[in-house]
């Protein structure tokens, strides 16, 4: 049967994957509460995806995942506009440029806000209703960079290893009361985060990007590379021994 | 805020509406005062709910207060005598002719099934078997009490307020709370009734025989096999019954105990319970169609002119023969659609409705006919005719097109002059509804929720649904 949703929250919104995932769902008719921090860059997504129509509505709320004590109210006023809620998607993310013998810690901590408390601010309230519902559908835009700990981004990987193992534990406590926890693991977007970013390689769109995650957040997919082509590579990158990872310059 | 601890999916009897609600069970008045002082702090509406048994919905409203009634279940006094109580809004119908029946006594309108509550019963107005002979479950109350959201509790009596009692009365719960409800039994000489069984084998028949049999049987209930084309469309089978005479029961303290009135444990020798996962593989177009197939038949010669008795349970609460049956309808639920069409017209209009479902290829896995008679109720769906009641499966994917139908079915009703019952109903759009009522009522109706709920604070889907198309 497919699964359809009336109703999404959608988490960093404004740009990338979120905005694209923002279009896509209410172009399916699904009525969406687009979240994010830069108002400018949201209301025009906003504005985007209510003037193509296709039945959906968006819902535009201004707020920065760095402020956790906002969420409960924000998402209590969010399912009380929407009239319910369906699917969350948790799609903010950051990647500061890191040197590779740099260490900043205030850009460190800020990936980690952004892209792992964040994710735990919004995505915790979630499971505590759908899992007291039996229903809904969680969503965590992870990254192929959480597999393994790179030389070259050490505290991305973490922020993104740390949700994957944070939706994992949602998935195993709230799973058994028929919550769907869908962990994404995209490669290489074409987004403002990866502009500029030398060797890239298999680059697909945000819009791709967005149009195969809601296939497999439909099917309730546990974890699912984006393009599913990075799961094999994964593979072999997860399967290589530390003393050979540690050598590689990446 | 409110808490998230309070939330629950609540949904209408049929699983096919439903939402998240913050769902508070107070027992006593105090208790409702509390919830309605939460909801104005948090600005959130209050959706009325009883036993939840109304199949679309009357009773939910997503991310709002569900105010459950189901522990407001006193019985408060009971005079045996005069057959009066005043029972509390929870009370079930089970519970309530279970108290009353060993006095002799039995509540004179009754669902198809006895898990109803007399709250729920009252604010939608419900009817029974009996509805041309009897009229509604509201003509046999006497008055109540209903506390309006800011807390304050005023009685409403038949006899010194009728206007405001007939408004109040089937009003979808948007009015204020009942909280006390003052009921008339009927005296009865024994927990039996006879019965008889007959079968039509088309629709003209079934509803000449349906309206001669009302004045010699105090209940008249038909089925119909919705799946037959030409000649045999509508065809039935007719289920009459009345209550037995002092001197026709030998042992009436004996059929009086409500004990004697238990339901059967087992239907064809599997446990009732285990029935539903039976019929659930059957519950497809072919499989009903050999169901409703067989039943015709088997009525039509086995069971024809069948006179036999019948405990009052038995005859009364079909609906409880086989528990949980709505499970067959899973994973997409089901709606039903009741029209009530006058006497000159039904024929034809419920002819063109089982047309429509077969051609739409949405034919009803149930159909039910009852006879009615018009009532004084703002809200009234009774009227001087008949009334179709269709149950049909949702199917994923399929769900527009089922709506669709439905709105060409009431389309068709309201050109009729019929009415719907909102009780049951999920589907036919609130401008329908508005065009099916007389003159004056819709906004004799909106004037008093702006007198009584000036904050609008009781809101359900349903009134949604009604009150969004009515403004």
């Amino acid at each position: 049967m497919k699964k359809t949703w009336q109703t999404a929250l959608v988490v960093g919104a404004s740009s990338g994957i979120g905005a694209a995932l923002v279009k896509r769902l209410a172009a399916q008719g699904c009525r969406v509460a687009a979240v994010a921090r830069r108002s400018d860059e949201l209301e025009n997504v906003a504005v985007g995806a209510n003037a193509a129509g296709g039945g959906g509505e968006v819902l535009s709320y201004v707020s920065d995942v760095d402020q956790p004590q906002l969420v409960s109210e924000l998402f209590a006023t969010i399912t009380g506009d929407l009239g319910g809620l369906d699917l969350v998607i948790y799609a903010a993310g950051v990647m500061h440029p890191v040197q590779f013998e740099e260490f900043d810690t205030a850009k460190d901590l800020q990936m980690l806000r952004t892209n792992l408390l964040g994710a735990v601010a919004w995505l915790n309230p979630a499971a505590q209703r759908f899992g007291r519902l039996k229903k809904g559908t969680i969503v965590g835009i992870g990254s192929v960079a959480g597999d393994r700990g790179r030389s070259g981004s050490p505290v991305y990987n973490t922020s993104k290893a740390g949700l994957h193992t944070y939706l994992e534990a949602l998935r195993n406590r709230v799973g058994r009361y028929g919550v769907k926890v869908v962990t994404i693991k995209p490669g290489f977007v074409d987004t403002a985060m990866t502009k500029g970013l030398p060797g890239l390689f298999w680059l697909i769109s945000a819009d791709r990007a967005a149009e195969i995650i809601l296939k497999k957040a439909r099917k309730g997919a546990v974890t699912a590379y984006v393009p599913a082509r990075w799961r094999l590579v994964m593979l072999i990158i997860r399967s290589m021994p530390s003393f050979i990872f540690r050598r590689l310059k990446v | 805020m409110l808490s998230a601890d309070r939330l629950e999916w609540v949904a209408g009897w049929g699983e096919v509406l439903g939402g998240a609600g913050f769902v508070f069970r107070p027992s006593t008045l105090e208790g409702i005062r509390e919830v309605f002082g939460k909801a104005r702090a948090g600005g959130v509406p209050v959706a009325l709910r009883g036993a939840g048994c109304s199949y679309g919905d009357a009773a939910l409203r997503a991310e709002s207060i569900v105010l459950d009634l189901s522990r407001m279940d006193r019985i408060l006094s009971w005079d045996s005598e005069s057959g009066i109580i005043d029972v509390e809004p929870g009370v079930t119908l089970r519970r309530l002719w279970r108290f009353v029946l060993g006095d002799g006594w039995w509540p004179p309108v009754v669902t198809g099934t006895m898990e109803t509550s007399v709250g729920g019963c009252l604010g939608m107005n419900v009817h029974g078997k009996n509805n041309w002979a009897r009229g509604t479950f509201g003509e046999h109350c006497l008055e109540f009490d209903l506390m309006t959201t800011d807390g304050e509790l005023r009685t409403v009596s038949r006899a010194d307020d009728p206007e405001t009692f007939n408004a109040v009365v089937g009003s979808f719960g948007l009015l204020g709370v009942i909280t006390r409800v003052r009921l008339r039994m009927k005296k009865i000489a024994s927990g039996l009734v006879e019965a008889k069984a007959v079968s039509a084998p088309d629709l003209e028949t079934l509803l000449r025989l349906t309206d001669e049999a009302k004045d010699q049987w105090e209940y008249v209930v038909g089925w119909i096999d919705a799946f037959p084309r030409g000649r045999k469309l509508g065809r039935g089978l007719l289920h009459f019954a009345r209550h037995l005479e002092p001197e026709e029961d030998a042992e009436p303290a004996q059929t009086l105990r409500a004990e004697a009135q238990d339901l059967p444990e087992d239907v064809f020798m599997m446990p009732k319970s285990a029935m539903w996962r039976l019929i659930k593989p059957f519950t497809n177009r072919l499989g009903m169609k050999w169901i409703n197939r067989l039943k015709y038949l088997s009525g039509a010669t086995l069971g024809e002119g069948a006179v036999y008795r019948q405990t009052f349970a038995e005859f009364s609460f079909l609906l409880d023969y086989v528990p949980n049956w709505k499970r067959i309808y899973r994973p997409g639920g089901l709606i039903q659609h009741q029209s009530f069409v006058p006497f000159d017209q039904a024929e034809a209009v419920f002819r063109r409705q089982l047309e429509a479902c077969q051609k739409a290829r949405q034919p009803s896995f149930l159909g039910v006919l009852k006879r009615h008679r018009p009532d004084d109720f703002l809200m009234g769906h009774g009227l001087d005719g008949f009334s179709l009641a269709l149950d049909f499966p949702v199917i994923a994917g399929r769900q527009e097109r089922l709506w669709q139908l439905v709105r060409t079915m009431a389309e068709d009703v309201v050109d009729a002059g019929g009415r719907f019952y909102a009780a049951k109903d999920a589907a036919v759009p609130g401008e329908l509804y508005r065009a099916s009522f007389r003159e004056g009522q819709v906004d004799r109706l909106l004037a008093l929720k702006a007198e009584l709920d000036p904050q609008d604070r009781l809101r359900t889907a349903l009134g949604d649904r009604l009150l969004e198309a009515w403004q």
